[in-house]
């Protein structure tokens, strides 16, 4: 099967910038611009921006709305106030994840659903049979974000909203609000996918090359760097945060994953995949995700290599990199249940040969 | 991108310098800058033989770990103990300092290698 490949309204801005590209869910997107360990570390210390327009953005809106996306999904919407956000799935019927999302409540008839590249189809095809009252709006190609991450990046929008008298202050983490930039109404969401404090903005897809570029020149005093894919993805990993795909699948629940906290069983309705989890988080999943230390001077683990304990083949990588913060290797594994306490001696097998490696905290940031 | 003109290639990115019968293999400057910075380096012990083609070598940046396919025929002579210590050497001095192994060919021929005129033919403009 040939999939027609989408380029990112910020597209030209990239080419303008030198950037790499590669084929990413679809779309042809930056892998980095200056080298992934200087976006990285730019991150850490002061500030990225990250073109993340192949992200779904899907607005639910009519009466019906809440009442469709409580149904749907595994956090509880209903808890949600205007202008708050948090993370949830889309399960499927035995609560493996389709899905894992950011869904914001814009007014109370309105929420906006920030889906992965790779699920964004399937999602709306999924949300679209929900026809009670509420229609589903968004495909691939529609609109343009980017995320600016990092310790420097509240100065940052203060300074980017500063002639917006109407919305003088940014928004606190998993809040969202409208702001005026550049001349062009954005949506800006405090959360990201680095571990940072940061924002993600949403807007039109053809306002998206002049904001794009007004964050990076306004930002360019604080140190901000534009960053690609491959700075996202160690920055993430660093942060323990799962990549669908790889991480999630639909042959993996939340509470495997152990995101199990974002699924709301307080309430008393039924929705997706909700049998499932109840019954896992009561008496526990077969498997469960842990995080793995390397050791410096050994291979860095990586995605689907083997996990062993003794002789025992007990799981697999996940995702693996070598971190760039730590200098040794870091990965989040799927073994069977249940999870070796943390400083746990394992091995991971790579290119037929086995490297030692210890069961650690997944935020592997925790205690710098 | 640098392709000097007294190496050989392989299409899969590796030089070969020849002297006096005795070879010395690294990886080009377009797969240094395709990989980005090199973390680790996996390197063959010497005496090992190997076959034109077999993997001989692992160079991991963040992204991914690569295959080092060995140019030519022969057996390994010496591998680059300095990249153990700092394997950024590969990205700074791809045709120097940042070699990765010696070998010592078993046939003067090199079939199948290219010039650097038709190795740069490959790559990507």
């Amino acid at each position: 099967m040939s999939v027609p490949v989408s380029e990112s309204p910020l597209n030209s801005c990239h080419q303008a910038l030198g950037a790499r590209m590669i084929p990413f869910a679809g779309w042809n997107l930056p892998v980095e611009y200056s080298g992934l360990l200087s976006e990285h570390k730019a991150t850490r210390q002061a500030a990225g921006l990250f073109d993340i327009s192949h992200m779904g953005q899907i607005r639910a809106t009519g009466q019906g709305a809440l009442a469709a996306l409580e149904v749907l999904l595994a956090n509880d919407p209903a808890k949600l106030k205007d202008g708050e956000g948090h993370y949830t799935f889309l399960l499927n019927d035995h609560g493996g994840v389709i899905d894992d999302l950011f869904l914001y409540r814009l007014r109370p008839d309105d929420f906006l659903l920030v889906v992965n590249a790779s699920r964004h189809a399937e999602d709306l095809a999924l949300l679209s049979k929900q026809k009670s009252n509420v229609s589903f709006v968004g495909s691939p190609g529609s609109t343009a974000g980017m995320a600016l991450q990092g310790p420097r990046a509240p100065a940052i929008l203060s300074k980017l909203i500063q002639g917006d008298l109407s919305n003088p202050s940014i928004p606190q983490r998993n809040h969202i609000s409208n702001y005026t930039i550049a001349g062009h109404l954005v949506l800006v969401g405090a959360t990201g996918y680095t571990g940072e404090e940061g924002y993600e903005f949403f807007m039109e897809r053809k306002a998206g090359p002049k904001i794009w570029g007004h964050i990076l020149a306004t930002g360019k005093s604080e140190g901000l760097l534009p960053c690609g894919l491959g700075a996202r993805d160690s920055l993430r990993l660093e942060a323990g945060f799962p990549l669908n795909g790889q991480d999630l699948s639909p042959e993996i629940t939340p509470v495997e994953a152990g995101l199990g906290f974002f699924v709301d069983l307080t309430r008393p309705r039924p929705f997706l995949g909700r049998t499932t989890v109840e019954a896992q988080k009561q008496s526990g999943a077969p498997r469960v995700c842990i995080g793995i230390q390397g050791a410096a001077g050994h291979p860095p683990p990586r995605h689907d290599y083997p996990v062993f304990r003794g002789d025992q083949r007990i799981g697999v990588i996940t995702s693996g990199v070598p971190s760039p913060t730590l200098g040794h290797g870091i990965a989040l594994a799927l073994i069977t249940a249940p999870a070796p306490p943390c400083g746990q001696d394992l091995e991971f097998e790579v290119r037929g040969r086995r490297v030692p490696a210890k069961v650690c905290h997944r935020k592997f940031l925790a205690k710098r | 991108m640098n392709t000097p003109n007294d190496l050989l290639y392989a299409k899969s990115h590796e030089w070969l310098r020849l002297e006096q019968g005795k070879g010395c293999v690294g990886i080009t400057d377009h797969a240094q800058s395709a990989l980005s910075d090199v973390v680790f380096v996996e390197l063959p012990k010497a005496g090992r033989t190997v076959k034109a083609g077999e993997v001989v070598a692992t160079v991991e940046s963040v992204k991914a770990a690569s295959d080092i396919y060995s140019p030519v025929e022969g057996t390994i002579v010496e591998s680059n103990a300095t990249l153990t210590s700092d394997p950024g050497l590969i990205n700074r001095e791809p045709y120097g300092q940042g070699w990765l192994f010696k070998i010592n060919p078993a046939q003067p021929k090199t079939n199948g290698l290219l010039t650097a005129t038709e190795y740069t033919a490959t790559l990507p403009s």
